[in-house]
């Protein structure tokens, strides 16, 4: 009985188990959720594995008695491809740095105007050389622009000209330039002879072809492009939300036959005659009507209908699909225009790819996903479009809007490749104010720029060193240079005082000196010119610089106050005295002004802080032939300080709180022998100013209607809750 | 007591006389199993997310369960590597198609073991930890998915990680065999040592028809830009090795070596330069008086003394990576993981990641035949610029470096970049270090427009209840030239407009909310945007004595 009550218990039990994996089978089966697929995620597998490294072989020890490393550095360079370890002779650059050569030009050879443009660009740049002994580049005096054989401007028997070049040593260090190559039917990328190592600054450049870090991909430019300054892009103001009447344009001729036809054809599938609108012509050449297709005689009505410029300034996207070759002029206009490039040319090696982030400034799409460009554009988010529109204009102003510029930039591109670790880093290019104006010499760190601060997140140092420019030798202790300097040196944001000794006579002792909390070094000018003032000395450590005259009436507020104001503006000049241009229409010329306007573009040197790369970018940026003119006037130096720097920052430069001295002094109430009491000083201004408007291509200098004050200036409160108390009393 | 008594009463007639030693037996028994049943219908009913999370799905397998794959001899062999793919011409897009969420789908096969005809296994390590490692981050990771159909990239599950365990034309094969495989288009190989002796070749030598490959220790030469990815060299003690984040700055050591293979003449010149700046620099070997074995591994020897490695890497502001047989090095990792700055010399070396990482923010690239001048070119770089990059440094390994997942999801990124490009990561989120991405400002007006008066601008006021103010307002800036439109904003929508008009701001209530308002923001910044500046803007005439009929502005000032 007992046995069987117990049999009767344990035989329920076994049945509920039963039960329990059997309900539990099925519900394990469900848990991966898809029953049916072999491995749903990668599975854990529980055994050991082994390192991919075995940790007795991370490094072969037989790679020690092999050849030697030098060898296998070399090995590459029978490669048929060229990179510039392999073609390029760097010790050319190592001796007189680098300086490009250009054969001179021969009577009877043809060049075109915009090979002439390129040339002249060349010569007029600071890496000119007429000394081939010197050059670490080359570049040919024949015009290899437009390869195309049935183009009136193609030179014939290139191939024994270059030959004949004594210095052409199979192209090693050339830079050959290149608008066009092939022709009808194919248009392949051959130029017609033979480059050797030459390396290639080509447009349209196909990523086939493309040697990267060797070749230099550059943009399509009209012979009309301008060779200096350029017009500036078209976006005067940002409008928020960034849309505008077209979402998506384009307005091009359709190739009937032949490579290249296949994007251009298809884009009518994507035209809706309303926010998108590409339009096509089969009009060009003068057989078109033989090729003729369906669809031509409604297109062309279509693209009649349409104003090209209309349509330019306001679309948000432009369409730039290939032509016959892969780049085309749509994507210059574009740019200039603020209209976003859609880049459709499957396998172009974008202008300056080496350099410039074209992702911030374009949308790059893909050929075979034509019919998918409309709703990807669409989805772009607003932030987006503002921000891409931007940097089509930072990028054509920097890069494209002159021959100048191109080539300029093609040769910046090459020189970093020669500084190696000091070149430029994609942030100085991509960043406003572009790489042809941040000199990577100066220093490979970005913070010691005024323009990248706030990009890295760190400030400027809070001090700054004064440089006071002595003309006049001493004679008594009231002169005004030993107020300056101790009104200067209480300020608590000095950290040294320079004076920099440009006068005939000799240094005068140290005790003569005022004694000063800060230390005061006394250079003697070794040429005692007017650009040595902007000399970038070893000696000034800090980020600002306080440029004075010695002849300057400055309080240590002011000095105080300036300096903070500097600090929020560190790519600007910040000062007292203001002065302003304005065009002369009578004399067809610019004009100088110093009367009391309601504007201003300049603020002079004789009391301005400014970043002491200005410094470094005056000395090595600027051409010998303006540095000069200022030594010989001694006279516009600060003219072209600001300048140069508006030219920079494409920004006025600052006026701090108004200085009543600066204002008699210039009333001639002081009798005292200036140099602004000079009238032919005023004179010489004007025609620097002309000068110097003439080498930047355009006038840089822009009109500010505004002053910075201290909070609460001349504000109807107590004296006592004011901070900078002493402006108010001057 | 009571209990049993009266469980007694009852008793006989159920389990007579049954032992209490028995009775619990069963009871607990019974308990057992009917909790188990209860559990298993709780199962059975219950909403089914519980059910998919990984705990009860972990299945734990072998490899050796993998099926098995016979190569025949005359199986295909992929073409060599075409060295002029592009995404154009060698990937087909139309396979990863129109996505809202701009995400690649990636496949992944599944483990198969392949053997030769006589069985012999395609590679002497089978599957590796690492390549196990990528593939279950892979797997796990967003751009995963399980049907064949809808991905858009494959990743054989054949681990060609390192060259030197593979039979390369039997690899080839198995490549080929891959159902998918339709030569090799959309295929993602990753391989992080390339080449075997004596050359040393700087891409995989296994046939891959149009694969891209994700590959450690690229040439220029071999590296067909904007199609291949070039990946680090894993370094395990990534995982080994806890090293702590140590803060920028200067460090006992100027430069330090720290590889064991150099090549004899590349030693010879570092110790020339040690001659010369003497304690700045260390060079290290390995440590010959050790006895072999995994932990002489992790120890570095100078003249006797021995360091601990990677350790020692965070005692220098710089720290040699030379080429040794290949181009790529796995103490490149271990540098960065030290937050020592890099100085790289390999000619004609793609750095890991060099499409989207901007190495000269991490690193000095040097050619190798300037090494005797590397101790002046170093000492040339601002201190700043060095602390700099010794942050960059270590924010490179922590990103993109410190694990196979990292190495993986940053190749996935990368194609997924080239396939999407409009909505590619921005340099600024490759490059910045998260310290830096938050407080650098990154202005969306960047542009420096100075912009004309033509479209002159809106007005908006914002009211609450003031009413005649706020008509005050709108007469006086209507008569504002370049006013284009003036938006009111009311924002109170059941009160009629009160009769006080007492400033708004002597309301001390008012002011107290406007601080909370100002906390509240700064905590959702995470930062105080706010700058104080001690400048005001004023007209260039602003109050000084002078006519007022010449000045712009006559009205500011002598209001």
């Amino acid at each position: 009985m007992q046995a069987k009550k117990r049999y009767l218990i344990l035989f329920s039990a076994g049945v509920s188990l039963i039960l329990l994996f059997y309900l539990q089978g099925p519900a394990s089966k469900r848990t991966p959720n898809r029953g049916d697929d072999p491995h749903p995620h990668w599975p854990h597998f529980s055994d050991p594995l082994r390192a991919f490294i075995p940790w007795d072989q991370t490094e072969t020890e037989d790679y020690n008695v092999r050849v030697s490393p030098r060898h296998k550095r070399d090995d590459n360079s029978g490669a048929s491809k060229c990179r510039m370890d392999s073609c390029f002779d760097f010790s050319l650059c190592r001796r007189n740095g680098f300086k490009v050569y250009v054969y001179p030009q021969q009577k009877g050879e043809k060049i075109s105007e915009s090979y002439q443009n390129i040339l002249s660009s060349i010569e007029g740049s600071r890496f000119y050389t007429s000394d081939p002994g010197q050059a670490c580049l080359f570049v040919l005096n024949l015009d290899t622009l437009d390869r195309d054989q049935l183009s009136p401007q193609y030179v014939h028997n290139l191939k024994t000209k270059i030959q004949n070049l004594n210095l052409w040593n199979n192209g090693r260090n050339h830079l050959i330039f290149n608008l066009y190559s092939g022709t009808w039917p194919d248009y392949t990328e051959d130029l017609g002879f033979d480059i050797g190592q030459a390396m290639l600054a080509k447009a349209s450049i196909s990523t086939e072809n493309f040697r990267p870090n060797f070749d230099i991909s550059i943009p399509l430019f009209s012979k009309d492009h301008p060779r200096t300054g350029g017009e500036r892009g078209y976006l005067k103001y940002n409008t928020i939300p960034p849309f505008r009447k077209y979402v998506l344009v384009f307005k091009g001729k359709r190739y009937l036959t032949g490579i290249g036809s296949d994007t251009r054809n298809a884009l009518y599938h994507i035209h809706n005659a309303e926010d998108v609108v590409l339009l096509t012509t089969c009009k060009h050449g003068k057989d078109w009507q033989k090729h003729k297709d369906a669809r031509c005689d409604k297109d062309n009505a279509e693209y009649d209908r349409y104003n090209y410029k209309e349509m330019l300034h306001n679309s948000t996207f432009c369409l730039v699909p290939r032509g016959r070759r892969l780049g085309s002029f749509r994507f210059l206009e574009a740019l200039q225009a603020a209209c976003v490039p859609v880049m459709l040319s499957n396998g172009w090696e974008l202008p300056f790819s080496e350099i410039i982030d074209w992702h911030t400034a374009a949308v790059i799409g893909d050929e075979r996903l034509l019919l998918q460009i409309p709703s990807t554009v669409r989805s772009i988010h607003q932030d987006r479009i503002l921000s891409l529109r931007q940097q089509t204009q930072f990028l054509w102003e920097a890069y494209f809007s002159s021959v100048e510029k191109i080539v300029l930039t093609t040769l910046e591109i090459i020189q970093d490749r020669v500084l190696q670790h000091n070149a430029r880093s994609t942030l100085m290019w991509n960043r406003l104010p572009g790489g042809l104006f941040t000199l990577p010499q100066y220093s490979s760190y970005l913070g010691d720029f005024p323009f990248f601060y706030a990009v890295l997140s760190v400030k400027p140092q809070q001090k700054f060193t004064a440089v006071i420019h002595a003309v006049t030798p001493l004679v008594s202790q009231s002169q005004p240079i030993f107020k300056l300097l101790v009104a200067v040196a209480k300020s608590q944001y000095c950290a040294q005082i320079i004076v920099l000794w440009n006068c005939d006579k000799p240094l005068p002792a140290k005790h003569r000196w005022p004694a000063t909390s800060v230390p005061v070094i006394v250079i003697e000018g070794e040429s005692k010119v007017m650009s040595s003032r902007f000399l970038p000395y070893d000696n000034i450590r800090t980020d600002a610089i306080l440029s004075l005259d010695e002849d300057t009436v400055l309080s240590t507020t002011e000095v105080d106050f300036a300096f903070t104001v500097w600090q929020s503006f560190p790519e600007r000049i910040v000062g007292y005295p203001a002065r302003s241009h304005f065009w002369d229409s009578n004399k067809e010329r610019w004009g100088y002004t110093s009367k009391w306007t309601n504007d201003y573009s300049m603020v002079l040197t004789g009391a301005a802080f400014y970043h002491r790369y200005y410094n470094y970018l005056y000395t090595q940026y600027l051409p010998g032939s303006l540095k000069s003119m200022v030594d010989q006037l001694s006279n516009c130096e600060d003219i072209l300080m600001n300048f140069l720097v508006s030219a920079v920052t494409k920004m006025p430069p600052i006026k701090v709180t108004q200085k009543k001295q600066y204002k008699e002094t210039m009333m001639g109430q002081t009798s005292r022998a200036s140099r602004w009491a000079d009238p032919d000083h005023f004179a010489q201004r004007q025609t620097c100013m002309n000068k110097f408007a003439s080498w930047f291509g355009t006038m840089p200098l822009v009109h500010s209607q505004m002053r910075l004050d201290p909070v609460l200036f001349k504000d109807q409160v107590s004296i006592l809750r004011k901070k900078y108390r002493d402006i108010e009393r001057l | 007591m009571c209990a049993s008594v009266k469980y007694g009463s009852r008793g006989p007639a159920l389990i007579p006389r049954m032992k209490t030693k028995y009775r619990i037996y069963y009871i607990t028994l019974f308990s057992v199993v009917l909790l188990g049943l209860i559990a298993t219908g709780m199962f059975q009913f219950w909403p089914h997310s519980i059910e998919s999370s990984a705990e009860w799905s972990l299945d734990r397998r072998s490899v050796h369960d993998a099926p098995l794959v016979r190569i025949p001899m005359s199986s295909p062999i992929p073409e060599r590597g075409d060295l002029s793919c592009r995404m154009h011409t060698c990937f087909d897009v139309y396979r990863c198609g129109y996505n809202p969420k701009n995400k690649i789908k990636v496949y992944i096969y599944p483990l198969q073991r392949f053997v030769d005809e006589v069985g012999v296994p395609i590679s002497s390590t089978g599957l590796s930890r690492e390549y196990n490692d990528l593939l279950s981050a892979i797997s796990d990771s967003d751009f995963y998915t399980d049907d064949v159909s809808r991905a858009c990239l494959f990743i054989p599950s054949i681990d060609v990680l390192n060259q030197n365990s593979l039979r390369i034309r039997e690899t080839a094969q198995a490549l080929a065999m891959l159902p998918r495989w339709d030569k090799g288009m959309n295929h993602l190989l990753f391989n992080m040592l390339p080449g075997g002796p004596p050359d040393y070749n700087t891409a995989l030598d296994v046939p891959r028809d149009r694969a891209l490959l994700a590959g450690g220790g690229f040439s220029t030469w071999t590296y067909r830009q904007g199609y291949d990815v070039s990946i680090p060299v894993y370094s395990p003690l990534s995982v080994e090795v806890d090293l702590p984040e140590r803060q920028p700055g200067p460090r006992r050591y100027f430069i330090l070596s720290s590889q064991t293979a150099i090549h004899r003449e590349y030693r010879v010149e570092l110790e020339r330069l040690k001659e010369e700046n003497g304690e700045a620099l260390l060079l290290l070997d390995k440590c010959s008086n050790l006895s072999q074995g995994l932990a002489s591994v992790r120890k570095r020897c100078y003249k006797g003394q021995v360091y601990d490695y990677p350790q020692i890497l965070q005692e220098s502001s710089f720290c040699v990576v030379l080429r040794g047989a290949r181009l790529g090095q796995a103490t490149l990792s271990d540098v960065l993981q030290a937050g020592c700055v890099p100085v790289i010399m390999a000619d004609s070396y793609i750095l890991p990641f060099s499409e989207v990482l901007d190495w000269k923010r991490a690193s000095v690239v040097i050619p190798e035949e300037k090494l005797p001048e590397m101790y002046t070119i170093l000492k040339s770089i601002p201190h700043r610029q060095v602390e700099e990059m010794q942050r960059q440094a270590r924010w490179f390994w922590e990103a993109y470096f410190s694990s196979m997942k990292a190495i993986g999801m940053t190749t996935l990124q990368i194609i997924n970049d080239r396939i999407y490009p409009y909505a590619a990561l921005t340099y600024e989120e490759w490059n910045n270090p998260p310290v830096v991405k938050w407080t650098s400002v990154n202005s969306p007006l960047f542009l420096p427009l100075i912009p004309p008066r033509s479209p002159g601008f809106t007005a908006v006021v914002l009211t609450y209840d003031r009413i005649e103010s706020l008509f005050r307002v709108i007469t006086e800036i209507s008569k504002v030239p370049s006013l284009a439109k003036l938006l009111v904003v009311w924002n109170n929508q059941n009160k009629s407009p009160p009769e006080a008009i007492d400033g708004l701001s002597l309301d001390q209530t008012h002011m107290v909310e406007r601080s909370e308002c100002i906390n509240k923001f700064a905590s959702v910044f995470a930062t105080m945007p706010l700058k104080v500046v001690e400048h005001r803007a004023d007209p260039v005439l602003y109050k000084d004595d002078f006519p007022e009929k010449l000045k712009s502005f006559p009205n500011i000032g002598s209001l």
